[in-house]
């Protein structure tokens, strides 16, 4: 999966890579701190961490 | 055919949806429920069919009711959303189809769930009505667990963990089976495989193709049937008397299934969608 942009994590400051596809809305993970972080733009990517689990989380 | 499709956070699931729709050169608008808003007495139809993807139950359920309400088409009812939300509800709409389930009983203190688990008698699998992934399940062995379990849920959870719905545990092999129902039939199914006795893949169960027998089939079918139907997967258990449905999910997740079993899941249900899209609008 090739990457096309990066971001910066808020929880590390790490640039985290993304790849042409992400979603808004999308979870990725940073490498470098193991946080869970959220696409809240596309363009340009804004990050933030993302929510921790809901009790009514589910399928 | 306008067609909308509910989400907040994307998983693998809502993109290979999107990738579905794209596929077949359908346009859809994504509707995020963290910027919805309803005005009850004002119909703001703006879509011929809406497909929930949310992560959270309660929106979905209470985002289903009011677009059922204004006569708009979704995938699936608010009906569904609730009887498969609430193990509760899914398990008497499962009873009343006589459709198989193990054995379950409802209390509502500590004390009287104590003798309803020594009803069924040890070891029995206390459940939150609602919750999903395998979450805070407990299977409970003895008295004094028991005892300190049902005080934990009294005391620190919220008012619904003090709804007792206490399951026998069914001596099964080391899997369950989940199949895929979409609209009228069993399109696929696999084996979730786990020495741990919570078989979910969400807690590490591996995924493997279980071919569709006729039980399978006419049990997921049955079981679809019961809340309501549309897209939904039914949990199977192989309890030494056969078969028996435990519960039914209603915005199923499918990555670790469609290299599994070979069925393009996503396909199958973006079909189904522009299916019930097509058909004569509800009456509001």
């Amino acid at each position: 999966m090739a990457a096309t942009s990066t971001a910066p994590c808020p929880e590390c400051e790490a640039q985290v890579k993304l790849s042409s596809t992400v979603e808004k809305g999308e979870i990725v993970p940073c490498a470098e701190c193991g946080a869970e972080l959220e696409v809240i733009e596309q363009d340009p990517i804004q990050l933030r961490l993302a929510p921790e689990e809901e009790e009514d989380w589910g399928e | 055919m306008r067609i909308g499709v509910l989400c907040s956070r994307i998983r693998a699931e809502e993109k290979l949806l999107f990738e579905a729709f794209a596929r077949r050169g359908l346009a859809f608008d994504r509707i995020d429920d963290r910027e919805l808003t309803f005005d009850l007495a004002q119909p703001r139809i703006q879509h011929d069919v809406v497909l929930e993807r949310c992560l959270h139950h309660s929106r979905a359920l209470y985002a289903l009711r009011i677009l059922n309400q204004w006569g708009v088409r979704t995938v699936n009812t608010y009906e569904v959303a609730l009887t498969c939300g609430d193990k509760i509800n899914t398990t008497t709409a499962l009873i009343a189809a006589g459709v198989p389930s193990p054995r379950t009983m409802i209390a509502f203190t500590p004390e009287s769930a104590l003798s309803a688990i020594e009803t069924i008698g040890y070891p029995v699998v206390l459940k939150p009505a609602i919750g999903s992934w395998g979450r805070l399940l407990a299977k409970i062995s003895d008295r004094e667990a028991a005892e300190a379990i049902l005080e934990h849920k009294d005391t620190l959870g919220s008012y619904q963990h003090a709804i007792f719905y206490i399951q026998e545990f069914v001596r099964k092999p080391a899997r369950d089976i989940r199949s895929f129902v979409v609209g009228d039939e069993t399109i696929c199914a696999i084996y979730r495989e786990s020495a741990h006795w919570i078989t979910n893949t969400a807690r590490g169960g591996q995924a493997r193709n279980c071919p569709i027998t006729d039980e399978i089939d006419r049990l997921s079918r049955a079981a679809a049937a019961a809340v309501g139907g549309g897209v939904v997967a039914i949990d199977l258990l192989e309890h030494p008397e056969g078969l028996q449905v435990s519960e039914v999910n209603y915005t199923m997740e499918f990555r670790n299934s469609i290299d599994t079993t070979g069925v393009d899941i996503p396909g199958r249900i973006v079909d189904y969608v522009v299916h019930v899209g097509a058909r004569e609008p509800v009456p509001a």
